[in-house]
């Protein structure tokens, strides 16, 4: 499967007529996202996306995945309805993107980069705007309201730090109550744009978590990223995207070498390893670490390996040597 | 007993006690506004408006509108327009604004020296708050409660329009809507406050506020009582004391604002909120050396 069917004559849900109450609104329904055929031109000309379509079903957690420029952020503004398509539309539980955010049913954790972090905002502040869809036009919250804001930062473990300036937390700590702000919005569609970038292994261990915990409850969840290595680790479905949808569907059938680099060209680097001085005496003991450069390769007994054997023959017969030894 | 008489001579004419009524209520409104404009990057914005005014304010003379209907839509044009040729071109912002601000003031120029109406340009560069006339002070006052009470009841969405917008649209807030508010109550401002300081200096009014308040606190409430403070308390011994130095009231209300920004930016070392606190990283990087 490459590109999911669109679904053109699917009967509306019955709870897309009553947009009363947010919670209520999407819990019958089935969820589901569809962007059918959308094709987005800027202003300036540019033609970010052509016919792009794909369609998710709430349980997802699901990776869009793309070089810089691809029509990731895009997408994500389609979805969330800042862009209006030149043709085609977007779905969500079938509504359209306006009654879908009117509802409540879209929440977004911004990339680091596009938050000013000196805003006389505190952590509190921050996680209350979730809730501003639910409080009235003066926007005070209600008991429920800070009940709600309390449990989600309790979930993220930053309550203790709800009095601080947004600025004078770490990186991973910051993501994290954009995070609880997402949770308090109670919305089931869940987007995030590079959650990863400058958080630190413990937080991107206990988000992951987190989305499991969310994805397990139904939610759906559409995370941009470019950390290729995390995919495989918790997202179920992927988005390949290149100004247009190249494949979507379930991660093992998607995030194949051909896919890959199909989609990012020659961007992807990489680490062959019959090309390397990794050896067969290297085994399994071998170690790749990753900051999503460049791969570094560690051999058996630590020893530091090279991507191409050509000018590293001193290596390799050394620690054929050293093997033999033994 | 002569020296009280000395500094309480300024109370003994109307005309200042009125100066200081409407200069306050101006400061006031130009204070909330410019906590807004400071966080969300729209300086420039302030000044593109107050110059781009003039012409409208010549227009308006011509065809014997009132001069701030006139003052007011040539203001929001001038912002409207910028934000068209944005949205339509690769130009930066700024960019846009700078060359449209002054156009329309170059044009403003040009029109009131052809068209001979009844305006005396130098009050309208440089403000007249001693000079008002009878139905000025009521006008101002209420204007100015009127954009107060906006501001303050939409306080929170405009803070969310300001520091999150994406977040403001994912929650269904109507951007577009806030965003055109948040430009037409600056324009009314500005037209209020043209009586008090002029074209040319009422962007001090609508950004040093902001700054000091943003100098001394780090919650959004804070900042707005301290921007009010500061703005009102300026304005009140700005005009007090040009009554003694027979200077230009609006020269002298923005230069106490100047000392009081510097004053903040000095106690904020003291206080040791310096960009160290505020930044765990960059202490920890600072504290190693």
């Amino acid at each position: 499967m490459t590109k999911a069917a669109r679904p053109s004559a699917e009967p509306l849900p019955p709870a897309a007529a009553n947009g009363s109450t947010a919670s209520a609104a999407g819990a019958g329904t089935l969820l589901d996202l569809s962007v059918e055929d959308i094709t987005v031109c800027y202003p300036n000309g540019h033609e970010a996306l052509r016919d792009t379509s794909f369609r998710l079903e709430g349980g997802t957690i699901c990776a869009l995945v793309g070089v810089n420029g691809s029509g990731k952020s895009t997408l994500f503004r389609a979805i969330m309805g800042f862009v209006r398509p030149a043709s085609g539309r977007v779905r969500i539980a079938g509504r359209s993107v306006q009654s879908a955010l009117k509802a409540n049913l879209i929440a977004y954790v911004p990339q680091s980069e596009e938050v000013d972090w000196s805003f006389p905002v505190s952590v509190w502040d921050v996680v209350l705007m979730g809730r501003y869809g639910y409080m009235n036009f003066l926007r005070i919250p209600r008991a429920r309201d800070r009940e709600i804001a309390e449990e989600s930062l309790r979930r993220v473990g930053m309550l203790e730090f709800r009095e601080r300036q947004i600025g004078e937390l770490s990186g991973g700590q910051k993501k994290r109550v954009f995070l609880a702000r997402a949770l308090a919005q109670r919305s089931r569609v869940i987007l995030l744009d590079e959650p990863f970038t400058g958080v630190d292994v413990q937080t991107e261990t206990a988000i992951i978590g987190l989305l499991r915990e969310l994805c397990a409850a139904g939610h759906l969840i559409l995370v941009s990223t470019h950390n290729l290595g995390a995919v495989p680790e918790f997202c179920d479905s992927v988005v390949l995207v290149n100004r247009t949808v190249l494949a979507a569907g379930p991660t093992a059938e998607v995030f194949t070498q051909d896919n890959l680099v199909r989609a990012f060209g020659g961007v992807l680097r990489h680490f062959k390893f019959d090309e390397s001085t990794v050896q067969k005496h290297d085994e399994k003991a071998v170690t790749l670490l990753t900051d999503d450069e460049r791969p570094l390769v560690f051999g058996k007994g630590g020893h530091l390996e090279y991507s191409h054997r050509a000018g590293k023959e001193n290596v390799i017969a050394e620690r054929a040597e050293e093997e033999g030894d033994r | 007993m002569l020296l009280a008489d000395a500094l309480l001579e300024p109370f003994r004419y109307p005309f200042m006690v009125e100066a200081m009524l409407a200069g306050a209520a101006i400061a006031a409104v130009c204070a909330v506004l410019s906590c807004y404009l400071v966080l969300k990057g729209w300086s420039l914005m302030g000044d593109a408006i107050s110059h781009a005014v003039l012409p409208g304010l010549v227009l308006a003379a011509v065809f014997g509108l009132p001069l701030a209907l006139g003052a007011f839509l040539s203001g929001l044009f001038c912002a409207v327009s910028a934000g068209f040729i944005k949205a339509h071109s690769r130009i930066k912002e700024d960019t846009v604004l700078g060359v449209v601000f002054t156009g329309l003031f170059a044009f403003g120029l040009v029109l009131f020296t052809k068209l001979q109406v009844d305006i005396h340009l130098d009050k309208v560069l440089f403000g007249n708050i001693l000079g008002l006339l009878p139905g000025d002070l009521h006008a101002t006052l209420i204007t100015s409660a009127g954009v107060l009470v906006v501001v303050v009841a939409l306080r929170r969405d405009l803070l969310l329009f300001c520091f999150d917008p994406a977040q403001a649209r994912v929650i269904g807030l109507r951007t577009g809507l806030l965003y055109y508010l948040l430009l037409s109550l600056l324009a009314v401002t500005i037209v209020v406050a043209l009586k008090a300081v002029g074209i040319l200096l009422v962007v001090a009014m609508l950004v040093t506020p902001g700054c000091v308040g943003f100098l001394s606190t780090a919650r959004f409430g804070k900042m707005l009582c301290v921007a009010v403070g500061c703005a009102v308390g300026s304005t009140l011994l700005g005009i007090y004391v040009s009554f003694f130095l027979n200077a230009s009231p609006a020269a002298c209300i923005v230069l106490v604002q100047v000392l009081v920004f510097f004053a903040a930016m000095g106690l904020r070392k003291k206080r040791g909120l310096s960009p160290k606190t505020r930044f765990p990283a960059l202490a920890q990087i600072l504290n190693a050396k």
